[in-house]
C-alpha cells in the first residue's frame, strides 16, 4: 500500500494522503504506521522547512477511522491499544518541530478532524462538501485519538461539548468562526494557500475560547465550566434518556482532561474509548450503521437487477397535506419536476400553499438561502387538469384512501401517460387490489410515505405479486433521491410498519381497558426508549385513521387483532387525535398537554384495582410487535430481519440502541422470549401465541442474526 | 399572394397569468416571479422537453434595476439546462409582439428551431428612484475615504432631494403622457365620449363573455398569490361584467376636466400580468408531434413623430404587414386591436378606413380596408382585460391564434400601439 507521497514545492513538503482503491480516505492502524514514516523521514530532512497535508481526493479529506478495522477488534485491551497508538502518533504530529499545515477539502470526520486538531494550523475550503464533524457518538463511542482533549482546547468547552455530543456537521463558515479552523479559502488555491502558511510557520491567531466576558467565565473559570458540565450533563439525560452511555463518558473525559491536563486526559480518553467500543449499545448502533450502508445499495430486487429507469418528472394525484409533502421532498432532495393535481383550484393552492410553507420553514432553518428555495419552489407547479402528466415518469398518487377511487385515478392515468410508472401511496389497501384496474399492472407499485413526508425518514416500497422488476428498482432508488431510506415489502395487509404498529397499539388499548392510565403506559415505553408511547402515537397518527387501519387490521388477520377499546367511540366524540387538538390528550396552540380524564369515560373504562404493572406492560407491548414482526418476516413481508429492523428505527422510532425487533429478539433469545409468550398466552389469550417462526428458532436454538 | 421568405413558424402553445390592475392581486409578486410562472407553465402545458429550447425572449418596458434582464431568468428556470441564451427587449407596448417577432425571423431563417418568447409587466412594482442629485450624493459619499469626508457629502443632502422619482408614462421627447395624447387624438380626430363609452362597454361585455364561457380563461395558468396562497386567481380582474353606459357616462376625464373625453373608464387600466408563447420550425413541430395552432405570416413595425398623434402608428404598421403578407384587410378572419384608448382605437380605425389618410400618407389610392366589427376583439380587449405593458403582445397573439383555431378562421391580425409614436402588427395564419 502507498497511500502517502511526497510533493516538493521548494522547502516545503506536500503530504498527499490518497487511500489507494477507495472513493473516500480512511484511516486504519496501516494507513498511520505509513503516515508515520512519511513524517519521521520529514521530521530529519533538512530540505523540508514546513509541512502541508493535503488529500488526493476531489472531494473528500478524511472520511474518518476504518469501521472494518474497529469492529474487528474483540477486547477492551484491544481497543485501548488502538487508542493509545493513535494518541501518541497524533502527540508527535503535534510535536512536530516544523509547521505542519492541513488543508481540508471535502468531509473531515473523526479520526480525520483529530489528525487536523494535532496539526499547528488548519485551512478549510468553502467547498459545499466541506464540513467538520466528530461523529463517534452517533456509534456509541467517544472520540478516542486526541478528539475529546484537543477539541475543547481549541475551541473551548461549550462548542467542544456540542461537537461532540450531537455529532454535528460544521460547515465552513462556521469553524472559522469558532476557531476550528484558522482560515477559509476557495478549493482551487488551497493548496498554494497551506504552502504559504507552511513555509511562514503560520501560527493560529487565537487559541482557546471564543472572545468576550461570557465565554472568559463559562469555557475559563472552573466554577463557569462546572455549570457547563451540570448542564450539559441534564440535557443529554434528558435527550437520550440514559439509554447512550457513550455521551455521559464523553463529558466526563473532557472534565477529567480540563482538571488534569492533556497527558491524563489521553490517558482515560483511551480507557473510556475502550469501555465505550465494549458496550452493546456500541454493538447494536455500529450494526445499524452497516445495515444501512448496506441498505443504501440495495436495488431492492433479487439479482440480477435491472437499472433504474431515471425520474425526471414527477405527477402526483391529490394536492393534500401527503401529497404536497411528497411534492416538496421530491422537488428538494431530488431535484425533480412536480405537478400535482386536485379536483378544484382551492385545494391545489392548498398544496402550493403548503409546499411554500415546507420550503420557508426551511429557509428560517437556514438550511438552504432564499436563492435555493425560489429554486425548489419553481420545481412544484399544480393544477386542476393533467397538463404535465402526459410525460411523467412517475406518478404517485395521494388521493382518498378509497379503493374505487384509486382504481378510477390509475385509469384516467393509464389513459392520460401509458408509460408512466403508477405508485399509490396507500397505507391499507392492497396494491394488488388497485392494479386490477391497469392494462399494465407491471407498472404499479405501492410508495407508502409517512406522514409528515419531509421529517419521516422511511418509506416502504411495496412491490405487488406482479409488479415488475424494472418498476420496484425505479421506484427505490428514486425514493432514495428523494432522501428515504427504502425497505421493499410484500403486498401484504398493512405492509411492515402498521403491521407490527397494530398488535402494539392495540395492547396498548387492552392496557387501558384493564385500568392502566394513559401517561403510565406511554411512560413505560418511553422508558423503555420510544421517543413517544402508544398512546401518544395513536394521537400523532389521528385517531381517525387509526380505526380504519385497526379495522382493515382485524379484517386481514383475524382475531388476535380484535380491537381491545372503541377507538370509534372517540372520534365520535370528536376527539381525531393532535390534528385537530383533541385525543387521548389535550393539545395547546399545537403542544401536547395532561391526558384528557374524559377519555375514560368515553371508553367506558372505569378504574380497576390492580392496574398492570410497568414490567408486565412493557412485556405485553413489545412481546406484541416483536412476535408480529417475526410473523411477517416468515410471511416474506420483509426481505430479511435487517429490513425490519432499519424498518423500525426509521419509520417510527424503535430505539435504536436496542438495534430493531430482530436484534432485541437475538438479544433476548427465541426460548426466553417464546416462554413469556407462553406465559402471556396463558393469562391473556391466544394473541399472544408465539409465532410459529419463533417457536422454531427457540427449538434450535437459532438466531435471526448470525453471531458475530 | 406571396409566401413569407424562410421555414414556417408556428405557434404551439401559449398561456400567460391572470392580469390584474397593479396593486391588487399581484401586489406583491415581482415581475420576474410572473415571468417565470408563465413561461413554467407553458412548459408543462405543452409538455415541451425543456432542453429543446433554443432561445429565450422577452419583453418588459419598465425593467427591475436588481433583474435587468428578465428572460435570462426565465431561461434559469430549474426545468431548463442552464445554457439557453436568453435576452430581454423593450418596444413599449409592442414589446412581447416584438418578441414573438423576433422568434419568427431566428426560427424562419434557421437560427433556431425553438423559442420561448414572452413579455411581462409589473406596475405593482416598479422602481421609484431617488432625485439625481440625492444620487450624486450617495455616489460621491461611497467614495469618500475617510468619515468626514462621507459625512461632508451627506451633509449636502436637501429636504427636496429626498423625494422619490417614480417614472411616469410620458415621452421624454414631448412630455406629453400617454393620456394626454390620447385626449389630443379624440379632439383632432373628432370621437366623441359616447363612442369612447360605447366602445369600452363592448370590450368589457366581450371579455365577460369570454370570461363566463372559458374561451378567455383557457389562456390563463391560476396563480396561487401569495403571500397566503389562499386562492388561486384564474381569471382578470379589471374585467366589469356590471358596467353599464350610464355608469361610464358618469366618470370624470382625467387629462382635460373640462372639455375632455378620456376617462378612466374608456382607457386601458395600469396592469400586472406576463404571457409566453412557444414558437417552433413547422418541420420541429411535426417532430415533436405537436399540431400548431397557427403560424406567423408576417409582421412590421412603424414609428410616427411622438409630437404628432402619439399612438397613430398602427396605421402604417398594419398596412405594411398586410402588404409583407400579401394579403388585405378584408381577408383578415379576426382582427385583434389593442385597446390603449377607445379614442386610440377610434383613431386607428378611422385611418385604416380612410382613403384620404391612404393617399396622403401611405401613398396608396385605396384605403387599407373598411373594419369588421363581427371580427373585431371578439373577447375585449387590454381596456377590459387589462394592459401589462410588456405582456399585452403575448396575450393578445395567444388570444388571437385560440380564437382562430376555434373558429378554423385561416387569417388573422395584431395591430399594437406604442409609447413613442410606434406601431406594430402581425398577421398569423391557421395553415
Amino acid at each position: 500500500m502507498s497511500a502517502f507521497t511526497v510533493e516538493r514545492d521548494g522547502d516545503v513538503a506536500v503530504v498527499v494522503f490518497d487511500l489507494p482503491g477507495e472513493a473516500v480516505n480512511k484511516f486504519s492502524r496501516a494507513v498511520k504506521d505509513e503516515f508515520r514514516a512519511t513524517m519521521d523521514a520529514l521530521r530529519s530532512d533538512p530540505s523540508a522547512k514546513g509541512v502541508v497535508i493535503i488529500s488526493g481526493k476531489p472531494e473528500n479529506f478524511i472520511a474518518g477511522a476504518d469501521i472494518e478495522e474497529f469492529v474487528a477488534a474483540k477486547s477492551e485491551d484491544e481497543f485501548r491499544t488502538l487508542s493509545r497508538e493513535g494518541q501518541k502518533f497524533l502527540d508527535e504530529l503535534a510535536a512536530f518541530p516544523k509547521t505542519v499545515v492541513v488543508a481540508i477539502n471535502g468531509a473531515c470526520m473523526g479520526g480525520g478532524l483529530e489528525i487536523s486538531l494535532a496539526c499547528h494550523y488548519r485551512i478549510a475550503t468553502s467547498h459545499p462538501k466541506t464540513v467538520l464533524a466528530l461523529p463517534e457518538t452517533q456509534l456509541g463511542i467517544i472520540p478516542g485519538a486526541g478528539g475529546c482533549n484537543r477539541l475543547p482546547r481549541l475551541v473551548g468547552l461549550r462548542a467542544a461539548l456540542d461537537m461532540i455530543l450531537s455529532a454535528r456537521n460544521i460547515r465552513p463558515d462556521k469553524a472559522l468562526k469558532m476557531g476550528l479552523v484558522d482560515e477559509v479559502v476557495h478549493p482551487a488555491i488551497l493548496r498554494d494557500v497551506a504552502i504559504r502558511a507552511a513555509r511562514a510557520g503560520r501560527v493560529p491567531a487565537r487559541l482557546g475560547r471564543p472572545a468576550g466576558l461570557a465565554s472568559w467565565f463559562l469555557d475559563g473559570t472552573g466554577p463557569g465550566r462546572a455549570i457547563v458540565l451540570r448542564q450539559a450533563r441534564a440535557t443529554t439525560l434528558k435527550k437520550s434518556g440514559g439509554h447512550y452511555p457513550a455521551l455521559p463518558a464523553a463529558i466526563g473525559v473532557v472534565e477529567y482532561s480540563l482538571a488534569r491536563g492533556l497527558e491524563l486526559g489521553l490517558v482515560r480518553e483511551a480507557d473510556v474509548f475502550a469501555g465505550t467500543a465494549m458496550t452493546t449499545v456500541s454493538r447494536r448502533l455500529v450494526e445499524i450503521f452497516f445495515a444501512t450502508t448496506a441498505l443504501k445499495k440495495d436495488p431492492g430486487v433479487e439479482p440480477p437487477a435491472p437499472a433504474p429507469k431515471p425520474v425526471e418528472r414527477l405527477g402526483i394525484l391529490g394536492a393534500g397535506f401527503m401529497g404536497a409533502g411528497i411534492a416538496v421532498t421530491a422537488a428538494d432532495q431530488a431535484g425533480v419536476s412536480v405537478r400535482m393535481k386536485d379536483a378544484d383550484l382551492p385545494r391545489v393552492a392548498k398544496g402550493l400553499k403548503s409546499v411554500a410553507g415546507i420550503i420557508g420553514e426551511s429557509v428560517k432553518r437556514r438550511r438552504f438561502h432564499r436563492r435555493d428555495a425560489i429554486r425548489k419552489l419553481a420545481l412544484v407547479s399544480g393544477g386542476t387538469d393533467f397538463a404535465g402528466f402526459r410525460r411523467a415518469d412517475l406518478v404517485i398518487e395521494a388521493v382518498f384512501e378509497d379503493l374505487e377511487v384509486k382504481r378510477a385515478v390509475l385509469r384516467e392515468i393509464e389513459s392520460v401517460s401509458p408509460s408512466t410508472i403508477f405508485a399509490s401511496n396507500t397505507s391499507t389497501i392492497p396494491i394488488a387490489r388497485i392494479a386490477e384496474a391497469s392494462k399494465h399492472p407491471e407498472t404499479v407499485i405501492g410508495m407508502h410515505f409517512f406522514s409528515p413526508v419531509h421529517r419521516m425518514p422511511l418509506l416502504e416500497v411495496i412491490a405487488a405479486e406482479k409488479t415488475s422488476k424494472d418498476t420496484v428498482v425505479t421506484a427505490v432508488a428514486f425514493g432514495r433521491k428523494m432522501g428515504k431510506t427504502v425497505i421493499v415489502v410484500r403486498d401484504r395487509p398493512g405492509f411492515f410498519i402498521n403491521r407490527i404498529l397494530s398488535p402494539y397499539m392495540n395492547e396498548a388499548g387492552h392496557l387501558l381497558k384493564e385500568g392502566a392510565r394513559i401517561e403510565a403506559i406511554d411512560a413505560a415505553m418511553t422508558a423503555w426508549g420510544f421517543p413517544v408511547g402508544p398512546v401518544t402515537l395513536m394521537d400523532e397518527v389521528g385517531l381517525d385513521v387509526a380505526v380504519k387501519a385497526a379495522g382493515v387490521m382485524h379484517d386481514a388477520l383475524g382475531e388476535r387483532l380484535a380491537p381491545a377499546i372503541s377507538i370509534d367511540a372517540l372520534v365520535k366524540s370528536g376527539r381525531m387525535g393532535r390534528k385537530n387538538g383533541k385525543g387521548f390528550f389535550q393539545y395547546q396552540g399545537g403542544k401536547k398537554g395532561a391526558p384528557d380524564e374524559a377519555v375514560y369515560g368515553v371508553l367506558g373504562i372505569t378504574a380497576q384495582a390492580a392496574p398492570p404493572a410497568e414490567y408486565d406492560m412493557v412485556a405485553r407491548l413489545t412481546l406484541a410487535m416483536l412476535n408480529e414482526a417475526v410473523r411477517a418476516l416468515d410471511e416474506g413481508v420483509i426481505r430479511q430481519p435487517r429490513d425490519g429492523d432499519i424498518g423500525a428505527i426509521y419509520g417510527f422510532g424503535y430505539p435504536p440502541f436496542r438495534g430493531g425487533p430482530f436484534r432485541t429478539l437475538d438479544a433476548m433469545g427465541a426460548a426466553s422470549a417464546v416462554s413469556t409468550l407462553e406465559r402471556l398466552a396463558a393469562k391473556h389469550g391466544p394473541r399472544f401465541t408465539p409465532a410459529s417462526m419463533l417457536a422454531d428458532l427457540a427449538k434450535r436454538g437459532g438466531r435471526f442474526y448470525p453471531e458475530r | 399572394m406571396t409566401e413569407p421568405a424562410g421555414r414556417r413558424v408556428a405557434i404551439v402553445g401559449g398561456c400567460r397569468t391572470p392580469f390584474a390592475k397593479a396593486g391588487t392581486v399581484f401586489r406583491d409578486v415581482s415581475a420576474v416571479e410572473m415571468a417565470r410562472y408563465a413561461a413554467r407553465e407553458l412548459l408543462v402545458r405543452t409538455e415541451i422537453p425543456p432542453a429543446e429550447v433554443d432561445q429565450v425572449i422577452w419583453g418588459q418596458v419598465i425593467p427591475s434595476v436588481l433583474v435587468p434582464n428578465v428572460a435570462r431568468e426565465v431561461s434559469l428556470l430549474p426545468q431548463f439546462p442552464k445554457t439557453i441564451p436568453a435576452y430581454s427587449l423593450n418596444r413599449a407596448c409592442a414589446s412581447s409582439g416584438t418578441a414573438i417577432a423576433d422568434a419568427f425571423d431566428q426560427i424562419r431563417l434557421g437560427e433556431a428551431d425553438v423559442i420561448l418568447a414572452g413579455g411581462v409587466e409589473s406596475l405593482s412594482d416598479v422602481p421609484i428612484l431617488h432625485s439625481r442629485r440625492f444620487a450624486s450624493i450617495l455616489v460621491e459619499a461611497g467614495k469618500a475615504k475617510s468619515i468626514s469626508q462621507r459625512l461632508g457629502a451627506l451633509l449636502k443632502t436637501r429636504p427636496k432631494d429626498l423625494m422619490p422619482v417614480t417614472p411616469a408614462i410620458a415621452e421624454p421627447s414631448t412630455g406629453e403622457s400617454m393620456g394626454q395624447s390620447a385626449e389630443k387624438m379624440a379632439k383632432e380626430n373628432h370621437i366623441s365620449r359616447e363612442a369612447q363609452d360605447a366602445f369600452a362597454l363592448r370590450s368589457h361585455q366581450k371579455a365577460a363573455a369570454g370570461t363566463r364561457d372559458g374561451r378567455l380563461t383557457a389562456e390563463i395558468a391560476p396563480y396561487p398569490v401569495p403571500p397566503k396562497f389562499e386562492i388561486m386567481e384564474a381569471s382578470d380582474n379589471g374585467i366589469r361584467t356590471d358596467t353599464s353606459l350610464e355608469q361610464l357616462a358618469k366618470l370624470r376625464p382625467v387629462y382635460d376636466r373640462k372639455y375632455g373625453t378620456v376617462t378612466a373608464g374608456n382607457a386601458s387600466p395600469l396592469t400586472d400580468g406576463a404571457s409566453a408563447v412557444l414558437l417552433m420550425s413547422e418541420e420541429k413541430a411535426r417532430s415533436l408531434g405537436y399540431e400548431p395552432i397557427a403560424y406567423v405570416r408576417s409582421y412590421a413595425s412603424a414609428a410616427v413623430d411622438p409630437g404628432w398623434q402619439l399612438l397613430m402608428g398602427p396605421a402604417w404598421a398594419v398596412p405594411r404587414a398586410l402588404d409583407r403578407a400579401g394579403l388585405s384587410l378584408k381577408e383578415m378572419g379576426l382582427l385583434e386591436l389593442h385597446e390603449a384608448f377607445a379614442a386610440q382605437v377610434l383613431s386607428n380605425i378611422q385611418a385604416f378606413e380612410s382613403k384620404e389618410f391612404a393617399r396622403k400618407n401611405l401613398g396608396r389610392s385605396e384605403a387599407v380596408g373598411q373594419v369588421n366589427w363581427d371580427i373585431l376583439n371578439v373577447m375585449g380587449g387590454s381596456i377590459a382585460i387589462g394592459h401589462p405593458f410588456g405582456a399585452t403582445g403575448g396575450r393578445i397573439a395567444i388570444t388571437l391564434a385560440n380564437e382562430m383555431k376555434r373558429r378554423d378562421v385561416q387569417f388573422g391580425l395584431i395591430s399594437i400601439c406604442a409609447q413613442g409614436g410606434m406601431g406594430f402588427a402581425m398577421v398569423l395564419e391557421r395553415r
